[in-house]
């Protein structure tokens, strides 16, 4: 499919992987909402759900392999994120943290599968998305806990602070409050992704290119074969992580806004 | 003009620029699982946890109470054996003096019932002893009393005679008999 979108690699010698490369043309015409990542965010809403009803709809006490395996996602982001880090009202969050782990992994994983190989948070759009809705629910979660105006004063005027160092803290909080976390949660998720996909291009284009030239590089060409299959590996735990982070940090901002001071 | 049309392809071409319709699709995809996965998934791991955990919980309260139920059957039980055997003991004692009193009885009964007969055999020996004297004596009269008239009748005078009469009065005893 790669190869199909990648232009002027004939001829010129090796193009390296670039931005380009992350734009698929839409599949039917000019429709914008018919690209491979569209369709691939489709499929993953479409596994996810087949996959976890499946393996919930019984609810069995002695449960079969596969709601074993769906209780083992739902009992890791439950017990281990939520509730380790959110406390003693952790239920009411773990449907959104639930939904945003599973999301964040299929998409990513989209990266490593054979055929699919496209991981879909290397474009930017849905990272963005998923941070404004971890931005509204933490905000939001602190507003309806505090009062907005309590919860507003608590982030511009941190308790326990010298008030002459408000001038440099306030901005500060300001920022991070509203800039800096949802920003950095997107684009961290968006560049590991996008890093991981350019990498694995490089030497998997990279091996092919090789093998056709001459003998020489003909020798060297398994070696980048040999490598990107190691990144693949490496790109398997990147992908697990990303969408850990993810949610580990959304659960934080979530804790952080309950607490009493912030 | 290759220029600009480069830098117009490369702003085209930022990565950190969003494409409206995958903002768009990020959202309502998103959304879309976060309900299916609120409504029809989590809900049953709930139920399940729920479930395990108060079975378990129940399992345990069940066995204590199961266990305190063994408990009071086995001393109610043993108590019971006790009794039994109590009861057993008194009943083999009760046995053994009725069997001991009913040998008794039976052994006097036998001795008395022994007596009887002994003294009832010897009452009718007797009788018939009596009797018999009685008819020997009687007999032994008349005989003495025609042996008497038969020598008396004839002449005792010589030894052969007599041994011959005393010959035929046995001859005629024994005919007569």
């Amino acid at each position: 499919m790669l190869a199909l979108v990648r232009s002027g690699a004939e001829g010129e010698g090796f193009v390296p992987p670039s931005t380009k490369d992350f734009e698929l043309p839409p599949i039917f015409g000019e429709n914008p909402y018919t690209t491979k990542p569209i369709f691939l965010v489709f499929l993953s809403v479409i596994l996810i759900s087949v996959f976890f009803i499946a393996a919930s709809r019984k609810a069995a006490i002695v449960p079969s392999k596969l709601q074993f395996a769906g209780e083992s996602v739902y009992a890791f982001v439950r017990n281990d994120l939520a509730k380790d880090v959110i406390g003693h009202e952790f239920l009411r969050f773990v449907p959104y943290l639930f939904t945003l782990f599973t999301f964040i992994l299929v998409n990513n994983l989209f990266g490593i599968i054979p055929l699919i190989q496209f991981p879909t948070m290397s474009h930017v759009g849905f990272a963005y998305v998923l941070a404004m809705f971890t931005f509204f629910v933490f905000h939001y979660v602190g507003v309806r806990k505090h009062g907005l105006y309590k919860y507003i004063k608590e982030i511009m005027f941190m308790p326990g602070v010298p008030k002459a160092a408000y001038i440099l803290i306030t901005p500060l909080e300001i920022l991070t409050f509203f800039l800096v976390r949802p920003l950095t949660l997107s684009l961290r998720l968006f560049a590991n992704m996008f890093a991981g996909h350019l990498l694995l291009l490089v030497f998997i284009l990279g091996g092919e290119h090789l093998a056709q030239g001459a003998i020489g590089l003909k020798l060297v060409s398994p070696f980048a074969f040999g490598i990107g299959i190691v990144l693949t590996f490496f790109e398997f735990m990147v992908q697990c992580l990303q969408a850990y982070i993810f949610t580990l940090l959304t659960a934080l901002y979530i804790a952080g806004a309950l607490a009493d001071e912030h | 003009m290759n220029k600009l049309n480069f830098a117009a392809e490369a702003e085209k071409l930022n990565p950190l620029i969003p494409h409206t319709a995958e903002i768009i699709v990020g959202a309502v995809a998103f959304s879309l699982l976060f309900f299916v996965l609120r409504s029809k998934v989590v809900p049953m791991f709930e139920k399940a946890f729920t479930a395990r955990t108060e079975a378990i919980q129940g399992g345990i309260e069940r066995a204590e109470k199961a266990q305190l139920e063994a408990q009071r059957a086995l001393t109610q039980y043993n108590d019971q054996l006790s009794k039994a055997r109590e009861e057993a003991q008194t009943l083999r004692e009760e046995a053994r003096v009725q069997g001991v009193s009913i040998v008794e009885e039976l052994r006097a009964k036998a001795q008395e019932e022994a007596a009887r007969i002994t003294a009832a055999a010897h009452a009718s020996i007797e009788a018939e002893r009596q009797q018999a004297v009685t008819s020997l004596r009687n007999e032994v009269g008349a005989l003495a009393v025609e042996l008497a008239s038969k020598i008396v009748g004839e002449a005792l005078d010589d030894q052969a005679r007599q041994s011959r009469i005393v010959d035929r009065f046995l001859d005629d005893l024994e005919k007569s008999k």
